[in-house]
Order: C-alpha cells, then structure tokens, then sequence
C-alpha cells in the first residue's frame, strides 16, 4: 500500500482550478519530485499534501486512512510530516530555539534533546551559529534552518518546495547534499522544482504537473527521452519538436515526412500517424562535410543564429526544419561555426521520440 | 508672570522633596492605570489573535468599527460606565461607584479599542509565512497562534504602551467615576484639574510636570521599542 495517494484532488482558488484531478502515490522510503515551470500549482499540491490547506474535492489518504475528514486526524498526520516552505522563514529567536520549536509542539522534549541539536546543526553545518539570532543569518543559512528544524522531528515524510531557489551555487550545493543524506535514513521525501536537473540529482521518480495537471509520471530516463506529449517535451527541455506525418513503418523502424525531408526514427505508431520527432539540441551531432557514421540522420544546412551560454553554444541552423544543436564552446570556435555556415548535422535514429499530434492541444 | 514663576519653583520643589501628596496621587494614578492596562491586554491579546486569525464574515466591518472607538470621548465611556454603575444601573447593586475598581474597569473600556485594533495590525504585520511554517512544523492552530504573536511581541508591546498613555493622561472618565476623592480616588489629571480651579497653582505645576515625565517615558519606551 503506497504511504500516501491522492484521488482526484482538485483546488480551486476564487473560482481558478489551481489543481485538477491530481491522482498520484508515493511510496514509503521513496523520493519523489514534482517538477514544473512556476505557476503549474507544486506549492498548492505540497500545502494539501500537508494539510495546511483543505482540497476543493478529492481525498488525501495516509497509510490507508482518509485524514482530510476531521481536524484531529489533520494534525496528527502533519505532525508525522514536516514541510520546508519555499521562503524560509525563521523564528526572533536563537537559532538553537528555532530548531527546537517541533520537538516542543509534539511534546517531545525528552532528554536527548540538546543532543539532537547539536546532531542536526552538526548536519547542516551550522553548528557555529548554534546560539546566534537565526534573523541575523544569510538566505542559504536560514533555509538550512528551515531545513535543520523539519528534520529534527524525524518526519516520515518530508516536503519541500523549492528548496534551493535564489540561492548562490555554494548553498545549494550544501543545502543538496544535506538532502541527500536525509534521503539514506529512509525518510519519504516530497520535493517540488522546477529546475529538472536538481530533481534528476534528489528523486528517484517524478511527476510533471503542468497547469494543476498531472501529465505524467516516471522514472526520469522515461520523462526525459519519452515525454508522453508535447508539453511534456517542451517543459524538460526538448527544444526540437518537429511535426510530421509517418512515411513507413517497418519492424519499428519509421520514417518520418517533415516537409521534403525524411526523419528515421524508432516508433510503434503506423504509417500517415500524424506525428511529432522530439530530438533533444545535446543529441545533434554537426560536421562541416558529409560523413558516414552510424547515425541514421543527417541533413545539410545553414547555421542563422549561434548563441553562447555558458560552456555551450546554441547553434540554430535551417535545414528544410529548424534545429537546434547544443555544442561545446570549443567545439564552436574550432569548427568555426557562425552564420550562413554550411553544416551537416546528424543524430541517431534512436535518439529521436515519436510522439501522437493528436495528444497536442 | 511671577505667579507662575514662583509656582514653577515650588513645583520642583515639591517633586525634589518627593511630598508625600504629589507621591500619593502619582503612585495611584500609576496604580490605576497599569492595572487596567494589563487586565484589557490580558482580555484584548487573545482576542485580537483570534479576530486575526478566524476568517468570517463582517471581519471587515468589526476592525473598522474597532478603529472608530480609538478615539472615543473619555467623558462618553464616563457616562456609560457612570450610568452601569450608578445606584440605579444595572451594576449599582456591586457600590462600586466612586472607587479605584471602576476607575480600573472604566479605563480599560477605554483602552480596549486601542489594544484591541492595534494587536490585530501587529499580527496582519507578522510574515503570513511564519503560522504557515509552525503549522508545518506541527503547531495546532493555537501554538502557531502563540507563535506569532510572540514573533509580534515589539509591536504588541508599543500597543499596550499606547493604550497606558491613553489611560494615565484621560481625565473625564476618573473624574465622573472615580470623584476626585483627596486620598482614594484622586488621581494627577483630576487633581490638576481641581487644585487649578482652587487656585492651588504649584500642586497643579507639579503634577503636569511628572505627567509630561511620564509621557517621556513612554515615548522614548515606545522609540525604543520600535527600533527594534
């Protein structure tokens, strides 16, 4: 039995649905992550999960138990969760009392408490700051507070929502690391993000809820390389999504029409399927001349734009469709890539996900 | 100009030799009005929480209507207590007319507007995220309640600071109730009210000089407070 399923749980906010028909179970000991751009309705999910707020309709059950139904049956289940919110407040007191403040709401005083103090502060590597003002700490210190005064419950499940954002590389490099280690002791562990590359790291499964939906759930290679649709596909970052109509069908091995050109590709959809080709721009390989490799694709074009970020250079070329290819800076500069270049890109048909137009709307 | 200059000295010295009257009538005025800021705090901190925090309707209207009382006539609050009280009111029977307790309870219908409005405005200016996050951590309503009114406590501590200086400088109300009776129910507005009258200039001096000391007291309090 999962630890906690959701049913048809629905929010509405002045007459907005913010969330519809969430159905989803997580498992004991699991960490799931629910990715999505800002606005998709993560906290809104995470505040039901933790019954700071009561669904529209739909039920919440805990071990196998409704606990939407009466007040008592609320507390004592968020009582065996503990929340990190996005904006990490903290407490006009000691960071010390900050973290205290759970132990003393459960009546959980016993004796080892300044033990596990120093143990949790220890953790979060702000032992240092033990009897500071927690007011008087930075962005990332404090949400190591908040962080620090969840856990010191031993929840069985822990929720945070965006626990890293707008924060500097460092801290969040910290505050992950700690996560991950709460991850070893077997808690269940909840995390809303919307960067995907930070989930990819914390969770082991993950859900993606797209305008109060939930459109799909997964293993991250299967939300990753198989989006279900095209909004899927677009949120994890998959920059080319080609339209088309299927040629061929042979054994799984298709062909796609895309204009006057030809895509290969792996599908099970049949012939004159109308199609979307998802192709992610890091699995396109470019060649200033033709080679032969076993890529089943390649396709001579002109290069319109080369935009670098970062380490990368994002190079946009016109080949009958557009693409975009992810190359290394280096790997720019010592092709020389820049605009009105003639290029051969190429990829594998297997790096190429079919997807139905007809789930597009 | 000398009247006032010889009364001026006598004053001070009055205040210097701490005379046993002006002492008198400070420490009840003190007395009086501290006691009946702390029993409308301890009536107006949990009330004001609780308006803060339910939701229902008229919420609105209520705080609105709490505000207009912040500057209710001294001498209006006077008359109803007056009227409650007196051998005929509802409340004659108690005979408490004319004594420190209903100096007491007048002043703290007096001041609970104040403490009342104000401890609502100290709680709407706690972070709305600081409830959430003890409800998160396992508060039940009331212990997140607490919670934040603690978070709130420099700017609830201002409130009931407002509502003293409002009780110690009102000099309607102690006078309608209370009588201005020498040695049990006089208090500095009413005694300078009265000795002025009777042309007893240096008492009058006096006691405007520690109210004036009073009222900065509370001020540089209330600064302090605020800087925080």
């Amino acid at each position: 039995m999962a630890l906690i399923e959701t049913i048809d749980l629905c929010q509405r906010y002045g007459g907005r649905e913010i969330l519809s028909k969430v159905n989803l179970k997580i498992e004991r000991g699991e960490a799931f992550a629910v990715i999505g751009p800002t606005g998709a309705g993560k906290t809104t999910f995470l505040r039901l999960i933790d019954l700071l707020d009561l669904p529209a309709s739909g039920k919440i059950y805990f071990d196998g138990t409704d606990v939407t139904a009466s007040r008592q049956a609320r507390l004592e289940t968020r009582r065996r969760m503990a929340f990190v919110l996005q904006k990490p407040v903290v407490f006009n007191t000691r960071v010390s009392d900050n973290i205290t403040y759970g132990l003393k709401w459960r009546e959980n005083k016993g004796s080892h408490q300044h033990q596990k103090v120093d143990d949790v502060l220890e953790m979060v590597d702000l032992a240092a700051c033990k009897n500071r003002n927690a007011r008087t700490l930075s962005g990332g210190e404090a949400q190591r507070v908040a962080i620090a005064r969840a856990i010191i419950s031993e929840p069985e499940v822990l929720l945070l929502d965006e626990p890293t954002a707008n924060l500097d590389p460092v801290s969040t490099a910290k505050i992950e690391a700690v996560i991950s280690n709460i991850r070893r002791h077997q808690t269940t562990i909840i995390l809303a993000t919307h960067d995907m590359s930070q989930g990819q790291r914390l969770a082991d499964r993950v859900g993606v809820l797209l305008n109060g939906e939930i459109v799909q759930t997964g293993g991250w290679r299967e939300v990753f390389q198989a989006p279900d649709n095209r909004d899927v596909a677009e949120f994890v970052g998959i920059e080319n999504i080609i339209p088309g109509v299927i040629a061929s069908n042979q054994d799984r091995m298709v062909t796609i029409k895309v204009g006057d050109r030809v895509i290969e590709a792996i599908s099970d959809y049949p012939a004159s399927a109308v199609v979307s080709a998802c192709l992610r721009p890091e699995d396109i390989t470019l060649f200033l001349s033709p080679v032969s490799s076993s890529a089943r694709n390649s396709f001579v074009g002109e290069i319109t734009r080369v935009v670098s970020s970062g380490p990368l250079s994002r190079i946009e070329i016109d080949c009958g469709f557009p693409l975009v290819a992810l190359v290394t800076k280096r790997s720019a500069e010592e092709l020389n890539l820049q605009k009105g270049k003639k290029i051969y890109a190429t990829f594998k048909a297997t790096a190429v996900h079919v997807i139905r137009s007809e789930a597009v709307k | 100009m000398e009247e006032i200059w010889n009364g001026l000295v006598k004053a001070i010295e009055l205040i210097v030799t701490l005379d046993p009257e002006v002492m008198e009538i400070t420490g009840r005025s003190l007395a009086i009005s501290v006691s009946a800021c702390l029993l409308a705090s301890l009536i107006c901190l949990p009330l004001g929480s609780l308006i803060h925090f339910y939701r229902f309707t008229g919420k609105r209207a209520l705080i609105n209507l709490i505000q207009t009382f912040y500057s209710i006539p001294t001498v209006a609050v006077g008359l109803f207590v007056f009227l409650l009280f007196s051998r005929a009111g509802p409340l004659g029977g108690l005979n408490l007319l004319f004594t420190p307790t209903v100096m007491v309870i007048g002043q703290m219908i007096l001041v609970t507007p104040v403490l009342l409005g104000l401890t609502i405005s100290a709680l709407s200016g706690v972070d709305k995220a600081i409830p959430d996050t003890a409800l998160s951590l396992g508060a039940s309503n009331w212990q997140a309640a607490t919670l934040t009114l603690k978070e709130a406590r420099f700017a609830v501590m201002a409130a009931v600071i407002m509502g003293f200086g409002r009780a110690i400088s009102e000099v309607g109300l102690a006078l309608m109730v209370g009588g201005n009776i020498r040695g049990f129910t006089r208090v500095i507005t009413t005694a300078i009210s009265l000795e002025t009258s009777k042309g007893d200039i240096e008492l009058s001096i006096a006691l405007g000089i520690i109210l004036i000391i009073i009222a900065l007291i509370i001020n540089i309090a209330l600064n302090r407070i605020q800087q925080r």
